[in-house]
């Protein structure tokens, strides 16, 4: 059995699932039942100014059937008295003191009001501290959580704030609604921060009640842009994270990743793109606390048949796997293969290539199952087949490369090889 | 022993009578089977469709929530498209055709979700369908089975004045007399039936026979063309001593009797015997057992290999308690005062292909006694000889020839369905009226 104890900044957990700080995590009931289920660890709901929650508060994308693939919420801040919060969680550690506690922070915005929260945190025993300068609504307006994350300049002030007086480890949460997370992160790593966490919830709009012509969630006839999250954002968090990964500055620090973690095999990708451990909430929204169980089990069954014996062995393993565009081998080249033992003949293939992409399958005709093959001198390898066909392993990609020497667009330019010859 | 009707207990019927294949309850569970449909292109399911839905369609406007859509795109391709969703052989169409079952998964319920779609419309009363201008053409059509119907429906889509003739008191033909009244209610039949007239430019003149209140002559001088779909009729005969026996009956007129008279009013021995193997012998015996038979025996001479009905259809038979006896062909029907009390059966034995390809049955000369109160021949129909040849229709034994567009010998006349073919599926028929219509049309343009 590989060992799947997680240690982020010196917090210690049982496995690198920590809750994120959301409505799962804002009260000793839900946190509680999570650590009796086996997470590893919660970052309680931030605390921080008075609020007052609106009804509705979530609204989800469905697809083909499936529901929420992703979610979205315009849910602010907990909105529980401070001093129960407060009591709460120091009750929590108590009862399970070998699973992380870190509270997500959103103080007003000046010195004093940081310092005096963090103290009052630090007094229940809690092993770190999360930022949050990442919430897109509702605190934005008042010039907190995204409104601090946003701009590198007013991040890193609040940092150096709370590092003046943090005794225990901060991490900062990095708002996706950006065009790079990487100047911020910079930013609050200069200040002083300890690691970061990303990614928080996207800007979003769900979709429109076509009978009311209001988009979703619903207030009284009205709507705001909510928080998006779940599997959709996921490929944009990997994305985030790994920018975060790659910096120079920001890759000194441990990161906790973010952002639609459904599964173990979305854990292991964040972790093999940098993350040291993950948080996860719409999975655990959706399905419940019982999901730890196989976020561990999977990941457990994983390292044993890779042969890792910790998580340290293949944390940031695929960071160096992205590179730039004109990095990558032009002399690489491969195309579809159909395995007709495996073929159901649903023509999906067919009609993606033929309609959408480069004529590249030939269409035999039979009553009622059509045969379906490769031309291989037409296809570009572009994957599409591949990807719509409903059979694993019906369709595989066969290398072919055009020539055992790897030349890259700079390199090509360069020897004026040709181009446009499609 | 003795064959009487009131067998079961009143409320017994409408529970052995029930829907065999009930509907979705709800729109979301429709949709989790429309979900998991894969839309294949040139779908392996609409090419097994004898009227061609396009299936991948009508399935992906379920799931889009386009339930309208999705009935019309049923409708388009096959107006009964609602009845054939609970009497079509699927098995070996459609979702026997399904890419699933070469995964070795239950293929996509193709039947339910197409009597999901087309029964809302149907309860809704969508119009799904306009007529254009008039024509000022008018087409006379023998039948209101699926042939007449469809062939008429798509006339009147075309701005042409339908007239049809029909022997019975109710449209719907097979459907609505022929079929196992688990599968079709006679309710659903005429709502079927009402559903498709509401277009309009159809009327159907009821109780009136071909050849007895009407030729096809009279009917020439009368409209631009005529449409002869009047089906097949008779059992075909067994030819066997002791056939007229009391206790003997036709396949049809019992089932034609438990949907016209209701269950408890219909009579049934305690041990019935049927003869045949198809569809019709399956109907027959499953609703035998049904009204209350003790015990139902299915007889047929070739072996379960060569069996004209399906697999589900058999195994419908054999979850009713029906017992089967292979390779077995009545020889003689044994009575005592003009009764039925037995039947006996020829041993066979499998020989050469015949002209169907299936090995032929051979008596062995052996023989045996099967004790029996009521013997229900089952063994096919056979078409309406003499008044196709009264008519002077080029006919083969009594089908009606026509050219591959449904022209027959007399210009102006032309026949599809059951007629025609000898008697398939009502899907067939459906098909038969389309292409019928589609000939009647260019022959009215010229």
């Amino acid at each position: 059995m590989a060992d799947i104890t997680s240690n982020f900044l010196g917090i210690k957990s049982p496995n690198p699932y920590w809750l994120a700080s959301a409505p799962p995590t804002d009260k000793k009931y839900n946190v509680l039942r999570a650590f009796e289920a086996g997470w590893g660890g919660v970052v309680w709901k931030t605390l921080g100014s008075q609020v007052k929650n609106v009804s509705s508060r979530y609204s989800a994308v469905d697809f083909n059937g499936g529901r929420v693939m992703g979610l979205n919420n315009i849910e602010l801040i907990s909105d529980r008295p401070l001093d129960i919060n407060l009591k709460e969680i120091a009750e929590c550690i108590k009862l399970f003191p070998d699973r992380a506690m870190v509270v997500s922070l959103m103080a007003d915005n000046d010195r004093k009001s940081w310092h005096e929260l963090i103290k009052k945190v630090e007094d229940t025993g809690a092993h770190g501290l999360e930022l949050n300068f990442g919430c897109p609504h509702g605190m934005t307006e008042r010039g907190m959580g995204a409104a601090v994350g946003q701009d590198p300049e007013i991040a890193c002030m609040v940092v150096e704030w709370v590092m003046e007086a943090a005794t225990i480890p901060v991490i900062t949460k990095l708002t996706p609604n950006v065009h790079s997370v990487v100047p911020t992160g910079r930013s609050v790593v200069k200040a002083g921060s300890n690691g970061l966490s990303l990614i928080n919830t996207i800007q979003s709009v769900t979709g429109i009640d076509l009978d009311t012509l209001v988009p979703n969630p619903y207030v009284a006839g009205k709507s705001v842009f909510g928080g998006y999250c779940g599997p959709a954002v996921k490929p944009i968090a990997l994305k985030m994270l790994t920018t975060i990964a790659q910096d120079d500055l920001t890759r000194t620090v441990p990161i906790s990743g973010i952002g639609g973690i459904s599964t173990w095999k979305d854990a292991v990708e964040f972790m093999l793109l940098g993350a040291s451990n993950v948080q996860v909430c719409t999975a655990a929204m959706k399905h419940g606390f019982r999901i730890i169980e196989d976020l561990c089990e999977g990941l457990n069954n994983w390292m044993d048949e890779k042969g890792y014996a910790t998580l340290n062995d293949f944390i940031g393993k695929s960071v160096n796997t992205i590179t730039h565009w004109e990095d990558l081998d032009i002399n690489y080249h491969h195309v579809a293969k159909i395995n007709q033992d495996k073929c159901i003949h649903c023509g999906l293939c067919y009609i993606a290539c033929e309609d959408t992409s480069h004529q590249s399958i030939h269409l035999e005709y039979g009553k009622p199952y059509n045969t379906y093959t490769i031309k291989e001198e037409e296809c570009v390898g572009c994957n599409l087949c591949k990807l719509v066909c409903p059979v694993d392993n019906c369709i595989t990609m066969e290398e072919h490369r055009v020539s055992s020497e790897y030349v890259n667009w700079i390199e090509w330019q360069k020897r004026g090889l040709p181009l446009n010859d499609h | 022993m003795a064959i009487s009707n009131h067998k079961l207990p009143p409320e017994q019927y409408d529970i052995n009578f029930a829907d065999i294949h009930p509907p979705y309850e709800s729109k979301t569970a429709a949709q989790v089977d429309a979900n998991h449909c894969l839309f294949c292109y040139d779908a392996p399911c609409t090419k097994s469709c004898p009227t061609h839905i396009d299936v991948p369609k009508f399935i992906k406007q379920i799931a889009t929530d386009n339930i309208k859509g999705s009935a019309h795109t049923i409708f388009s391709s096959n107006i009964m498209g609602a009845g054939c969703s609970k009497v079509c052989p699927v098995e070996k169409l459609c979702e026997g055709a399904c890419v699933y079952n070469l995964l070795d998964e239950p293929p996509i319920p193709i039947a339910r979700l197409q009597r999901f779609a087309t029964e809302k419309a149907m309860e809704q009363k969508w119009p799904l369908f306009t007529r254009k201008p008039s024509t000022g053409k008018k087409v006379a059509i023998v039948g209101a089975g699926p042939a007449g119907l469809s062939c008429a429906h798509i006339l009147a889509r075309e701005g042409v004045e339908v007239n049809i003739f029909e022997k019975e008191g109710k449209g719907g033909g097979l459907m609505t007399y022929g079929i196992a009244a688990y599968k079709v209610t006679p309710a659903f039949c005429q709502e079927e039936v009402d559903y498709i007239l509401s277009i309009g430019g159809i009327t159907i003149q009821y109780n009136r026979e071909l050849g007895k209140d009407i030729t096809v002559s009279e009917l020439q001088t009368q409209y631009d063309a005529v449409y002869l779909a009047m089906g097949v009729g008779v059992a075909r005969q067994l030819d066997i001593p002791g056939e007229e026996l009391e206790g003997v009956e036709d396949a049809i007129r019992f089932i034609y009797d438990i949907r016209t008279k209701g269950y408890p009013a219909v009579p049934v021995g305690d041990k019935v015997t049927v003869i045949g193997m198809g569809m019709t012998a399956i109907d027959a015996a499953t609703q035998a057992r049904r009204l209350g038979a003790k015990e139902v025996t299915l007889v047929y001479r070739r072996t379960e290999a060569e069996k004209p009905c399906t697999d589900v259809e058999l195994n419908i038979a054999k979850l009713d308690g029906c017992e089967i006896i292979w390779l077995a062909a009545p020889k003689e029907v044994i009575g005592e005062n003009g009764k039925v009390t037995a039947l006996r059966c020829s041993k066979m034995k499998l020989g050469e292909p015949d002209a169907s390809g299936r090995r032929s049955p051979v008596d062995t000369g052996e023989t045996f006694v099967l004790e029996t109160d009521m013997v229900i021949k089952a063994a096919g129909q056979v078409p309406f000889e003499s008044l196709i040849a009264a008519e002077k229709l080029a006919n083969q034994k009594g089908r009606i020839t026509t050219d591959e567009h449904g022209a027959t010998n007399i210009t102006g006349v032309f026949a599809g369905g059951d007629a025609v073919n000898g008697g398939k599926e009502v899907v067939d028929a459906v098909q038969a009226g389309k292409m019928g219509a589609q000939a009647i049309l260019r022959f009215l343009r010229h």
